[in-house]
């Protein structure tokens, strides 16, 4: 925790002094005198570099790895850092290159109990690399495509998207995008859980928790000594998005957004352990598809001079029976042209999915079976508030232009609370 | 609120680009913040839904 703050604090520090650096030198090519046509090529140039980073903490008593009842304590610290550089010639094309990086730390006190024991690991990191590269015209036509990595003990996903972006008609724009996820899921098992059709070979047993240690101990089954022979299995998503935005008046502009989402592959997760009213217990089942339909309204107003109402509705359904409506208001109050305060408000509510059921619940007979609690029905509350300082010629003149800082505390029906600070930095030339 | 919307986009003037101050605002962004990023993260792995408000939509993680 210390090395990670001491991390972030020096990154600030270096990025301060990189862009306090001044070149009078015009790094631009000029163009060859002799050439018939004379074409400017730019080079790229570092124009805006984003952090943003988190800390989270939750607790709650349904968790999905002990059957629905047991600890959900968990905390997680994450950094991302984004560098986006952009160059132009001499037809007017913009080209911009976002490059990114992200590193989680988590602890999941639920996690040490994938080992029946209590014994197994529960930390564990996630990295995520990621480049995107856009492409605008004149006109404001915008091309992109990305490539983004996610790797962490038990999950690996390799993405990609590309989107087109293009005005229309009086201050309208439509963007559309489509994005494919492959991923794979590590099958960790509940140590009592673990196949028994895994050789038996020394007489002892490895059991690997779902954040990697490995403890060996009297028994008959054995997964493996490294985490490269655990298997995996396969999940992909597929995700057409359609985003249409309108300026109404001066004061006015909406949004609507809808995705269209189905998955496929392997759907459960393999620690999420199920017990049934007969007391029997197996790893939680779900079906190989899902398809999900979710659809957003966004209204942001801004009302006199100082007050801006930033506004949202999302209705979701999907055919694992799920139905959930989101809404959401935040007010930024404008301190000064530069600072506001924004408090929030969020509420979501949902049916239960088909397949969920707590505690001992499920019958034998039932097909498939989850007693994770993201499935069950509930309503959730999310507020709290947000400053956003952003002063021409940057804080305390340096490069450092904006600066966001806001806290949330989050709370369901089922007990589960949760509180996040998070931290934005932007750079800029 | 999807009433209010067409009624609102029908209604819709056209706004010259020396008007549109209050629209550039950053804060009347029709986005998420930056600073959003990791609630959105985390609503994703706690709630059934997903998607239609710039955030995840399933897959690149654990989650739902």
């Amino acid at each position: 925790m210390k090395k990670i703050c001491l991390t972030v604090v020096g990154l600030y520090l270096l990025l301060l002094q990189a862009f306090s650096q001044s070149s009078t030198k015009d790094t631009t090519l000029q163009p060859v005198v002799d050439s018939p046509v004379a074409y400017i090529i730019k080079p790229l140039k570092l124009d805006e570099i984003n952090i943003v980073s988190s800390y989270y903490d939750q607790n709650g008593d349904h968790s999905a790895v002990t059957g629905g009842i047991g600890t959900e304590k968990v905390t997680d610290i994450s950094n991302g850092i984004e560098l986006k550089f952009l160059t132009s010639d001499n037809d007017g094309y913009k080209y911009t290159l976002t490059t990114g990086l992200g590193i989680d730390h988590h602890t999941s006190a639920s996690s040490a109990y994938v080992n029946k024991s209590g014994a197994s690991k529960t930390d564990g990191n996630r990295i995520y690399p990621s480049i995107h590269y856009t492409e605008e015209n004149q006109k404001g036509t915008i091309k992109g495509i990305g490539l983004y990595y996610s790797s962490e003990y038990n999950y690996h996903s390799l993405a990609v998207d590309a989107s087109y972006s293009h005005k229309i008609g009086k201050g309208g724009e439509i963007d559309s995008k489509f994005s494919a996820y492959f991923d794979k899921v590590k099958l960790i098992y509940p140590s009592e859980l673990i196949p028994a059709s895994t050789p038996i070979s020394t007489g002892t047993t490895t059991i690997t928790s779902a954040s990697g240690r490995t403890t060996t101990v009297g028994g008959s089954y054995s997964s493996g000594s490294g985490s490269n022979s655990i298997p995996t299995s396969p999940r992909y998503t597929y995700t057409g998005s359609l985003d249409y935005s309108q300026i109404i008046n001066k004061n006015l502009q909406a949004s609507v957004l809808l995705d269209l989402v189905a998955q496929n592959g392997y759907l459960s997760l393999p620690f999420h352990r199920v017990y049934f009213t007969d007391g029997s217990e197996k790893v939680e089942y779900l079906p190989n598809n899902r398809f999900k339909l979710p659809i957003g309204f966004r209204l942001n107003y801004f009302m006199g001079d100082n007050v801006i109402v930033r506004s949202y509705y999302r209705y979701y359904t999907d055919d694992w029976g799920i139905k959930a409506h989101t809404a959401s208001i935040e007010v930024p109050i404008k301190i000064t042209p530069f600072f506001s305060i924004s408090p929030f408000y969020r509420y979501y509510t949902q049916t239960a999915s088909s397949y969920f059921a707590g505690y001992q619940e499920h019958k034998t007979s039932d097909t498939y079976y989850s007693s994770n609690y993201s499935y069950s029905a509930f309503s959730s509350s999310f507020y709290g508030a947000g400053i956003h300082l952003a002063p021409s010629g940057g804080i305390w003149k340096t490069a450092l232009t904006t600066l966001e800082i806001r806290y949330g505390h989050y709370s369901q029906t089922t007990d589960l609370n949760s509180n996040i600070l998070s931290f934005s930095f932007e750079f800029k030339q | 609120m999807a009433l209010v919307l067409i009624t609102t986009v029908t209604s819709c003037v056209n706004v010259k680009a020396y008007q549109r101050n209050k629209l550039n605002d950053s804060e009347m962004a029709l986005s998420n913040r930056k600073v959003e990023k990791n609630e959105l993260n985390f609503e994703s792995y706690r709630e059934g839904a997903a998607g239609a408000n710039g955030g995840k939509t399933g897959g690149g993680c654990g989650c739902n």
